[in-house]
């Protein structure tokens, strides 16, 4: 059986590269796509720890059951609705600027 | 008892308003529509006086003033005198508006003329109804109101404008006397009902003093000496109102309230004789000026000052049938003298200035028979008012005469008597210069037409026959009719032969001599009595030189403390008011400088500071997000290192 700690490192990879790429992505679309693994990240350390809930070998405890998976399905559906919403004002953004360039993009400089 | 007087009202001030508001469509129709409504108030009080044969009595229409102690209501009376007066009031009234369509057919403000006459109708029937004196005295006001409006009512005129102003005035003199009565009266019996009052009224000094204050009030209103000055100049308004002002309305509502006010006069004899004298007065004088008046519908102004001299010495000698007796057959020939003058008035045009309408008797003479009916109407007005059996006004002025004989006040009967002859010559003298002998200028004369004429015969029959139903031949109905039951015994009415007489060869007497002046021995004998009596003639057509007296005491010092007061306006108050502005110029020229140059400066300093101070720490807001998501990251990281680290 494959030990919690490799699912816990499996989160925190993909949570590395999600950071590591909404750093550093130019277009607001990477952006986006890194967001989107950040979140997955999360969704694993989620459906991991309700797996291991209790001891570190053995099944969850009755009534907690499943509430991992369910938080995982909300944080999906949620990562669709904000998807949308983040596509929604990146087309906004070009329409205005005509780029969708994030580092272009400094209306808010002082 | 019927419970329908209150509306009588209310029909010519609905007239009132839809005229008012809607004059300017309606034009002509606004003449129907105030017709319609006097005609129906005349039908409601027809209907009131045949209801009050039954019984009168007072009823409250609607809840107004509720004091602690005591509470005002509209409240409607029903007795005899309203009875009387509210038939008189809405006949004569709709008359005079009839005959008005014809007399202002031609005026630009028609429409509002209606709507005045109606108001004015409205407030009259308004004021005789009312059963305390708070109710009377805002009607008493509205009567004013209506004088003003309708006498100065072609304002274009100065002279106009300044009769009405004079009439409003001077009558506000006698109201202040009558309000401060009212006030006397309430704060001693605590009640305003006339029914209340006349119980309470007791032979002391207060009373007496409220009762002469009340008398102030109907000085002014009906034009007594010495604030008889109003009328004349009243004349300035259009001929009907004239007619409606002397006979229906206005003035009549001086004699009505000491008619109805008579159980606070009846409580001594001061007050009595204070309206005894002060008619006395007031007749003898205003009938000596209208002597040598040489305008039409002046000396019928004076005429009616002197008639109701006459009424207030009737009712001050405890002649109370009488007085409310000869109002009432007054209002019918006075109102037919008045628009028989309107009418030769309107018809005739001075050739060599064709729009020209003159009302100088002197220019007139021959007109009788170019008018007949105006002419025969005006014939049967003068005798009325000469005292001419069986004309309606003999036995009204008899029933004054021989109820002055019986109680003994021999010196007011004389007066009466002269006034009388005075009222018999001046009368005949204006029918005689105006209706017969030859033309004395060119003049282009034409019959009125029949809205005029009928009227005028309506209003002589009532003139002819209106005095029988208080003759001895219909057994006095009418003194027993009004008889003043609550305080007054019944006075035993029985013809006096000996006044009747008296009157009667009076009456004729100055017919007479009004013949003999004027008709045989035209121009001659009138310019010897002038030329003998120079001095009294001067002072008679100067009318006692009143208005002179009085411009002397009152209007000039008034006028110049007037000036004074503007002067002292302009000088001190104006000055003093420019003076703290200068000053507070000065003050806020100093403010702004210290607005400018110290309060700025902070705030400027602080707002510097900020950008100062802002300088290094501004460089972190680069405006890309991606530095912001760093900056948050680095932070979380520094957050959870911190938390182990801390264990």
């Amino acid at each position: 059986m494959i030990p919690q700690s490799h699912f816990l490192i499996l989160g925190a990879i993909l949570f590395a590269i999600g950071i590591y790429g909404a750093l550093t992505r130019r277009t607001a679309i990477g952006i986006l796509m890194s967001i989107e693994l950040i979140l997955n990240a999360a969704n694993v350390n989620l459906i991991t720890f309700n797996r291991f809930l209790g001891s570190p070998d053995g099944p969850a405890p009755s009534g907690a059951d499943g509430l991992g998976q369910i938080f995982a399905l909300f944080v999906i559906a949620i990562a669709a609705a904000s998807a949308v919403v983040g596509l929604v004002l990146v087309i906004a953004i070009y329409r205005n600027s005509k780029t969708i360039l994030m580092d272009k993009i400094n209306l808010m400089k002082w | 008892m019927v419970k329908y007087a209150h509306l009588i009202p209310l029909f010519p001030f609905l007239a009132f308003a839809i005229n008012i508001l809607f004059g300017r469509k309606l034009k002509k129709a606004s003449a129907i529509i105030s017709i319609a409504a006097s005609s129906a108030s005349f039908f409601l009080a027809a209907l009131t006086f045949l209801g009050n044969l039954k019984g009168g009595g007072s009823y409250v229409v609607a809840k107004w003033l509720a004091l602690k102690t005591v509470a005002i209501d509209f409240g409607v009376i029903v007795d005899p005198l309203s009875c009387m007066m509210l038939l008189v009031v809405t006949i004569v009234g709709t008359l005079i508006q009839i005959y008005s369509i014809g007399y202002m057919g031609e005026d630009k403000r028609f429409s509002r003329f209606f709507a005045y006459l109606s108001l004015f109708m409205s407030s009259m029937l308004g004021l005789l109804l009312a059963d305390n004196f708070v109710i009377l005295y805002i009607f008493w006001e509205g009567v004013g109101l209506c004088s003003y409006l309708l006498i100065s009512f072609w304002f274009e005129r100065p002279a106009a404008a300044k009769a009405g102003m004079k009439a409003f005035i001077t009558t506000r003199i006698g109201d202040t006397g009558l309000l401060i009565g009212i006030l006397l009266l309430f704060f001693t019996t605590k009640t305003l009902y006339f029914k209340d009052l006349a119980g309470l009224a007791g032979d002391n000094t207060v009373f007496t003093i409220a009762a002469l204050l009340i008398f102030c009030g109907a000085i002014g209103k009906s034009a007594q000496f010495p604030l008889h000055v109003w009328l004349p100049d009243a004349m300035e308004g259009p001929t009907p109102v004239s007619a409606l002002i002397h006979a229906a309305t206005m003035v009549a509502a001086g004699v009505y309230l000491v008619a109805r006010a008579y159980g606070i006069f009846v409580i001594n004899q001061i007050p009595l004789m204070a309206v005894a004298y002060i008619g006395a007065i007031t007749a003898l004088m205003a009938a000596s000026i209208a002597l040598v008046n040489n305008d039409i519908k002046r000396i019928l102004a004076y005429s009616t000052i002197s008639q109701l001299g006459l009424m207030m010495v009737g009712l001050g000698a405890g002649a109370y049938s009488a007085g409310a007796f000869h109002l009432m057959t007054h209002a019918f020939f006075k109102a037919l003298l008045f628009l028989c003058a309107g009418s030769v008035i309107h018809s005739i045009h001075v050739e060599d200035e064709p729009s020209l309408h003159t009302q100088d008797i002197r220019k007139m003479g021959g007109l009788f028979n170019k008018m007949k009916i105006t002419g025969a109407t005006f014939i049967i007005a003068g005798l009325a008012i000469a005292g001419v059996p069986p004309f309606a006004g003999f036995w009204s002025k008899d029933e004054i005469l021989s109820e002055l004989l019986k109680s003994g006040h021999y010196g007011l009967f004389v007066v009466a008597l002269l006034t009388s002859l005075m009222t018999a010559f001046y009368m005949f003298r204006l029918i005689f210069l105006v209706l017969f002998g030859k033309t004395r200028s060119k003049l282009r004369v034409h019959e009125s037409p029949n809205v005029m004429t009928i009227p005028l015969s309506i209003l002589a029959a009532f003139s002819i026959f209106i005095g029988f139903i208080g003759s001895p031949f219909m057994n006095h109905a009418f003194q027993n009719f009004i008889y003043f039951g609550d305080v007054h015994t019944m006075e035993i009415i029985e013809p006096n032969y000996f006044a009747m007489g008296i009157s009667t060869a009076v009456g004729l007497f100055g017919i007479g001599l009004a013949y003999l002046f004027y008709i045989l021995n035209n121009k001659i004998l009138p310019q010897a009595i002038r030329a003998r009596f120079s001095l009294l003639y001067n002072v008679l057509s100067n009318k006692y030189y009143v208005d002179e007296i009085y411009e002397f005491l009152f209007i000039k010092p008034c006028l110049r403390l007037a000036a004074l007061s503007f002067k002292f306006d302009l000088g001190a108050i104006d000055g003093t008011v420019n003076w703290a502005a200068r000053v507070a110029m000065a003050i806020s020229r100093v403010k702004s400088w210290i607005d400018i140059h110290v309060v700025d400066f902070f705030v400027n300093l602080v707002a510097v500071l900020t950008g100062f101070a802002s300088l290094a720490v501004r460089r972190i807001h680069t405006g890309s997000v991606q530095n912001y998501l760093l900056i948050a990251f680095f932070g979380l990281v520094l957050i959870i290192v911190i938390k182990l680290i801390g264990g």
